[in-house]
């Protein structure tokens, strides 16, 4: 029973019980304030954090392995961390539009937090699912957090019913793999899945789990879910859906593949390269039309979860680093552009991306960090979206010597890019040279949303500029996995 | 290890990062900001080209080697061998023209002069660049102050078409590329992007036939996208046609050559044997540039419209060279890829000057021009016809030296060449010259002044000055077009050093012991590979 290493995530949701509780007492007008009490905590948990240090063997185990402490678990608590604190400040700058209950809001989006940091450490099929569905199922409150607003509670709905199936499905799987394999522990899974990769049933098992964790990261065929939610639910909840509950889906997508199933999986990878090949095209070709721009960004979401998968299906420590790295940059580059986005359609009815135009004179800031972030998620140097991309393409081409099928698979990647490029670089053109549109407001800006989009635009350009560092970390991070060669 | 280059390359980005910080109201400021910066990278592109001994032309020198990220053996790695001070001298150079000519962007300067320093820092980087990682970073700088500059300060009704066909058609070619630098260096076994470091590896231990030949068509299409070779070439008249004069200089005269650069430097050495057999094709697909586009160029009214379709044409001149595969016609091709550079800035220059003050630039609409603006007059004359091939000019060396190399091996491709760049190249520039120089002046249009005319009452110390300045970037430009011309060896004894270890790279010759660098030839007394001297 060794909670200390939990002390990160038992902080977290205490840190979510402490802030429900001071809802109690504080007065209405100071209620908003305390998402910045609970993003300044975090940072203290974020600091706190780089003081963990691993065993020297690399990996500390809890709970009779159930839950493992090593560097990719701390890489993406560090992750979920710093995206919690950029979300808090986001939802302080929305807390205007939430009728009641904002320091719910405040702690959902703590547990969440907790959901995601248990995620990355699972070792364990049980904490595997109880992460995701903790994750989930305050994803689903969060989604349809403005009672008032039709489209929130659609967007709800819809997530619960078609999340609910997909956990269902998952449920199942792990039913199956467990009973065969008569553990739920992903070492012991790991050493009988050698025995049962022949029989028909654990390999459905096994794909049935894999049906849940694409429904978690948005990827083809189980993606439908994703441009509504993200266009339905608040601003700063679509924000921690496309950071945090993605990168927590790749996380679990790491650990089952290359931690339970490591020898089954190289069979998977003519499934896994369609699946990329499909998302990328789906995601790339349905945004074309966007004129919302949340919905714009979930459908780019579906294409980047697609590259993504491109270094799964690697199935190599240079596609996991990848991985990793891709992962950073995104944080930085949708947190700037949501942010911008909450700002900007403060009072407005539509989510058009008329909003956005002539942002350039209304706010040059705001307009810089809008068309850094459209221009790092284009992936064009020296941006942290560039080397990110640059990363994946490298690990697939390295495959493609002794597999032909990731050339296709980086033609396809190259046709997705140029695609995803009109309807970014449309974004950039209405914010440099449309004209504005009449009924704006005047752009409020708190000074603490300000330094949130400094540092988001400082991470962008870092990460492009000065990779070694974190391409170091993301190397040291993904030893823990396996990859049969 | 100097930092020389380096400088040379960051002064244009220290340039934007101090015309960022300064409030938008100081025009002024911002202004002198950006031409002191690219006057700093002109003077030491022109220093360099001065003190490189054509001796060294093999080695490379004022290198700077940092490691960036050592997992993967990326190394911010600058450095000038015979073949490419001439381009960073180009590079600058056109860069300083460009800056100097923006007079006429009144509205959002600080971002306009923001982006085209970025531009100009990546041009000149990309060509300094001896790694392939920062190589081609360094080139897609210029995309995104491409797209916003043309979209914000180009002309004609159709720049956001114009701009979306470009930006894409440029990424296209760029992601092409990246696939075939990638798959370069993974296949190469270096572990490694340092270009110097590949090409000694690779000379060791040859890369397999069949690997060269599934790389080589990435790196040729994707660098061909990015040269606008025929037929990919539709997105450069219309991108030029409705870019503002700054960036059409920049992009037809500089960023045009990276993708020809690329191709000699990496390309050829390090997969000599498909780009053997690929030669061929090169050579038919150049004949498409220089007779298809000129055709193109021949039918257009509008006088950027003719420029763009002409520079894309000139480029087929440098194909035709590499094509030949021997030491005149690499160096032939680098000495177009100079000559060119220039060109193409001056002409878009003058055409940018000419919109300017004449509103337009259909050519049945314009006329007399040459009385009412005798300086600009000329200076377009002596353009046109150094783009015709005139002896004197730079481009003449080029084209001969191109032609002469490339006969023995493909004669019916040379004889057609030659017929493209004489015949059609003469028609379309004579027949520009005399629709807008010649016949009757016009009447009305007080705007058509000359460049640097002064004005009555005033005062006489800024009119001299501005006499002065107006002409520069044009006489700039044109004075190493003539330099170049009549002095070619100036280019030729440096690049055809690196030329020739290109060329024994490529057919295998085991690597010579470095040699002391010789004393500088006498110019007169050696026997000239050049035969237009």
């Amino acid at each position: 029973m060794n909670l200390s290493l939990m002390r990160l995530e038992l902080a977290v949701i205490g840190l979510g019980i402490a802030i429900l509780l001071a809802d109690l007492w504080t007065p209405e007008r100071w209620k908003r304030q305390l998402g910045y009490l609970a993003a300044a905590s975090l940072l203290v948990v974020l600091a706190a954090s780089f003081w963990m240090r691993l065993p020297a063997e690399g990996v500390a185990y809890a709970f009779d392995k159930m839950f493992v402490l090593d560097a990719l678990a701390l890489f993406f608590k560090r992750l979920f961390l710093l995206a919690a604190i950029l979300v808090l400040i986001m939802s302080v700058e929305f807390a205007d539009r939430i009728q009641s209950g904002i320091s719910e809001y405040y702690s959902l989006i703590l547990f969440a937090l907790s959901g995601m940091m248990f995620a990355a450490s699972t070792n364990d099929f049980i904490l595997f699912f109880v992460a995701l569905e903790l994750i989930t199922v305050t994803f689903y409150v969060l989604t349809s957090f403005q009672r008032g607003q039709v489209q929130s509670l659609e967007a709800g709905i819809k997530y619960l019913i078609l999340g609910a199936l997909a956990s269902a499905f998952m449920v199942y799987g792990i039913a199956l793999v467990s009973g065969l394999a008569r553990t739920t522990n992903f070492d012991g899974i790991a050493a009988a899945a050698k025995g049962l990769s022949a029989k028909p049933v654990f390999v459905a098992g096994l794909l049935l789990i894999l049906v849940g964790l694409a429904f978690k990261i948005a990827a083809f065929p189980l993606q439908i879910w994703a441009p509504d939610v993200y266009q339905g639910a608040p601003a700063p909840t679509t924000a921690f859906l496309a950071v945090g509950s993605k990168a927590a889906g790749f996380v679990l997508l790491l650990r089952f593949l290359f931690n339970a199933i490591p020898e089954v999986t190289p069979d998977w990878t003519r499934l896994l390269l369609m699946v990329a090949g499909v998302t990328i095209l789906y995601g790339n070709l349905c945004a074309i039309p966007q004129r919302n721009l949340k919905r714009l960004l979930g459908y780019s979401s579906i294409a980047h979860a697609g590259y993504l998968l491109l270094g799964i299906a690697a199935m190599n420590a240079a596609g996991s680093s990848a991985i990793l790295f891709y992962l950073a940059g995104y944080l930085f580059t949708v947190l700037a552009a949501f942010t911008v986005i909450c700002i900007v359609l403060r009072g407005l009815e539509s989510d058009d991306v008329v909003a956005v135009a002539g942002l350039h004179q209304r706010s040059p800031f705001l307009a810089g960090a809008m068309a850094l972030a459209m221009i790092s998620l284009a992936g064009i140097p020296p941006l942290a979206g560039f080397f990110g991309k640059f990363l994946l393409f490298k690990a697939a081409l390295e495959r493609g010597a002794a597999q032909p099928a990731f050339y296709w698979l980086a033609g396809i990647a190259i046709v997705g890019v140029v695609i995803s490029f009109y309807y970014y670089l449309g974004i950039v053109r209405a914010i440099y040279w449309s004209s504005p549109t009449p009924e704006g407001q005047p752009l409020r800006l708190s000074l603490v949303t300000r330094v949130s989009l400094v540092v988001c635009m400082a991470g962008m350009i870092y990460l492009g500029v000065f990779p070694n560092d974190a391409v170091n970390l993301a190397l040291e991070a993904v030893k823990t996995l396996r990859f049969a060669s | 290890m100097s930092k020389l280059l380096t400088l040379l390359v960051a002064s244009p980005f220290l340039g934007a990062a101090l015309v960022a910080l300064i409030p938008r109201n100081f025009q002024f400021v911002i202004r002198l900001i950006a031409l002191l910066s690219t006057a700093i990278s002109m003077a030491l592109s022109i220093y360099l080209f001065a003190v490189f001994q054509p001796g060294f032309g093999a080695e490379v020198h004022y290198q700077h080697k940092v490691p960036w990220v050592e997992s993967l053996g990326i190394n911010y790695y600058v450095g000038v061998d015979g073949l490419n001070v001439g381009l960073v001298l180009m590079a600058a150079i056109v860069g300083f023209a460009a800056t100097a000519v923006c007079w006429e962007i009144r509205e959002r300067v600080k971002e306009f002069y923001f982006l085209l320093l970025i531009m100009t820092g990546g041009i000149i980087g990309a060509f300094a660049s001896l790694d392939l990682f920062f190589f081609f970073v360094f080139h897609e700088l210029a995309l995104i102050p491409t797209f916003i500059m043309i979209g914000v300060w180009g002309r004609g009704e159709q720049k956001n078409y114009a701009t979306f066909k470009m930006t894409l058609y440029l990424t296209l070619g760029a992601l092409i590329a990246l696939v075939g630098l990638i798959a370069l260096y993974l296949q190469s076994g270096a572990k490694t992007f340092d270009i110097v470091a590949l090409t000694k590896h690779v000379r060791a231990n040859p890369i397999g036939l069949g690997t060269q030949h599934l790389i080589f068509p990435w790196l040729l299409f994707g660098f061909g996208i990015l040269v606008s070779l025929w037929p990919f070439h539709t997105w450069a008249p219309i991108g030029y046609g409705a870019a503002p004069t700054a960036t059409a200089m920049l992009h037809a005269g500089v960023l045009k050559k990276f993708g020809l650069y690329g191709l000699i430097r990496i390309a050829i050495p390090l997969l000599p044997d498909a780009a053997q057999s690929w030669m061929n094709i090169i050579a038919v697909l150049c004949l498409g540039n220089i007779l298809f586009v000129g055709w193109v160029a021949m039918r257009q009214k509008d006088l950027n419209l003719l420029i763009g379709n002409s520079s894309v044409a000139h480029m087929g001149f440098v194909f035709l060279g590499i094509a030949s595969f021997n030491l005149i016609g690499l160096t032939g091709a680098v000495v177009v890829m100079v000559a060119h550079g220039f060109l193409a800035a001056l002409t878009f220059a003058l055409s940018g000057y000419l919109y300017n003050k004449g509103g337009q630039l259909t050519l049945s609409e314009m006329g007399g021009y040459l009385k009412r603006m005798p300086f600009v007059g000329a200076v377009l004359v002596m353009a046109m016809m150094a783009g015709c091939g005139l002896p004197g000019f730079a481009n003449f060396v080029g084209e001969l030296m191109v032609f002469f190399s490339a006969f023995k091996k493909f004669p019916v491709a040379t004889a057609l060449a030659l017929w493209g760049a004489l015949v059609i190249g003469a028609i379309y520039m004579l027949r520009a010259i005399r629709s807008i120089l010649h016949g009757p002046a016009p009447e009305g249009h007080p705007g058509l002044i000359d460049a640097g005319a002064i004005e009555p009452d005033s005062w006489m110390p800024a009119a001299i000055f501005h006499w002065g300045w107006r002409k520069l970037p044009f006489a700039l430009l044109l004075s190493a077009l003539l330099l170049f011309g009549f002095y070619p060896g100036l280019l030729t004894e440096k690049a055809k050093h690196s030329a020739q270890q290109i060329l024994d790279v490529a057919a295998r010759v085991p690597e010579k012991p470095v040699t002391p660098p010789r004393p500088p030839p006498n110019m007169r007394k050696q026997a000239s590979t050049n035969p237009g001297r």
